[in-house]
């Protein structure tokens, strides 16, 4: 947890911010070149940095009471709608966390807008934050730095023991707000 | 290259040939499945040879744990691609493909990685001679001209990945490459020399700081190795 929080969520920070100054330096020279090639820098680091940040919000020690799906009332009965249990879908969203491929986060996600509501378990490559369109609820990160000096090799363990500390409680919060919401507050 | 790495080419061709599917069924799967099981390969140094560039736990658990996970999913998704295709279904056969790209992948950079590694105190480190050297200069202007772009190569991989010397089988000149997860260096590129930038090749030992073993390892890397591969390329 240190290293994630104060080693590696600090890279993504600080190299956003460069990134950024970069750009607006970029806006200023009217150098639209320039512009373009800091996009996947940007969103590669504020990806990291807003991913990070969910992350920390949607976990907390196992023995507070937010840690119990009984923390999220109406999630879990949109959850048990959705998926028939609430270990059901813990399944569904473990085997979807152990098949990326590489680097990567899982998602569990409510729609805006058209079908508004529907709940979906969904999986991003590196640090591509949840698009546009979609509520981040709840988020695991797969990097393996997330996991490798306890675990090492042993990914199906870390993804057994996370849901042990994730905060239902924020959770709920999310699923009954909406994207800007949920993001609001993550500025730098 | 190693003969671990041949013996699954058979397999590989079986596997994309549509046109066997006249034997009979389970003839078909089980030949070709025996025929092209991908194995381990041993190394030829001792887990601890590398340090203290890299760690023996490292080299342990990256062999013995991680290629072995490659080997076995690239053999899984052999067997599917072969029991589909004994059964006509080449839907499903097509739908393995992610896999067979992703552990067939990893099998092959892996190695690849191990063959271009070796002990300092044996043949790792140092620069390259002959002809290498030589194609070295041309192309990057000088070794450490090299060593810089592709560390840059390396730290800039979003995510897992590789950073690969490759010989351009067209104009014959070396460049860099990076693959992010497990894709295989193939098609109009020769990979000579590949780097393991994914996070477990060296998170125990060097942790977030990464550029520090994107420095230590240019001690372990056998150059006889690559300079083997850079002719035959």
């Amino acid at each position: 947890m240190e290293l994630h929080h104060s080693k590696h969520h600090q890279t993504y920070v600080t190299n956003l911010n460069r990134a950024l100054e970069s750009h607006h330096a970029a806006i200023l020279a009217n150098d639209i070149a320039a512009q373009i090639a800091l996009q996947p820098v940007i969103k590669f680091n504020g990806g990291g940095h807003i991913n990070h940040a969910l992350f920390w919000q949607n976990l907390a020690p196992e023995s507070d009471e937010g840690a119990k799906p009984d923390a999220a009332p109406s999630l879990v009965a949109e959850i048990t709608k959705r998926w028939g249990s609430v270990d059901k879908f813990k399944e569904n969203f473990s085997s979807a966390l152990l098949g990326i491929q590489g680097s990567g986060w899982g998602w569990l996600v409510k729609e805006e807008g058209e079908g508004a509501g529907a709940l979906r378990i969904i999986t991003t490559q590196n640090q591509d934050p949840v698009f546009s369109g979609e509520v981040p609820i709840i988020g695991v990160d797969m990097w393996e730095h997330a996991y490798y000096l306890q675990y090492l090799n042993g990914k199906a363990s870390y993804v057994e023991n996370i849901w042990n500390v994730i905060n239902w409680k924020t959770a709920e919060q999310r699923f009954l707000a909406g994207r800007a919401d949920v993001l609001k507050g993550l500025e730098l | 290259m190693s003969s671990t790495l041949l013996r699954t080419v058979p397999a590989l061709r079986g596997a994309i040939r549509v046109s066997g599917a006249t034997k009979p069924a389970a003839a078909l799967a089980s030949t070709s499945f025996v025929r092209g099981k991908a194995t381990l390969p041993d190394l030829s140094y001792d887990y601890g040879a590398l340090e203290p560039h890299i760690s023996g736990k490292i080299m342990e658990l990256h062999h013995k744990k991680h290629h072995q996970t490659y080997v076995t999913g690239l053999n899984g998704a052999l067997t599917t691609i072969a029991e589909a295709e004994s059964k006509g279904d080449f839907t499903k056969a097509a739908s393995v493909a992610p896999l067979l790209n992703f552990h067939g992948g990893g099998h092959l950079n892996h190695s690849l990685f191990w063959e271009n590694l070796a002990p300092a105190s044996r043949d790792g480190g140092g620069e390259p001679d002959g002809a290498l050297k030589k194609a070295i200069n041309e192309d990057f202007g000088s070794f450490d001209a090299f060593r810089k772009q592709m560390n840059t190569s390396l730290a800039g991989i979003q995510g897992s990945g590789w950073a690969w010397l490759v010989k351009d089988n067209q104009s014959g000149t070396l460049g860099l490459v990076t693959r992010a997860n497990q894709d295989p260096v193939t098609g109009q590129y020769s990979p000579l020399l590949g780097i393991d930038a994914w996070e477990h090749a060296y998170y125990l030992q060097y942790e977030n700081r990464k550029a520090e073993y994107f420095e230590a390892i240019w001690n372990v890397i056998n150059w006889k190795t690559v300079a083997s591969r850079f002719e035959k390329a």
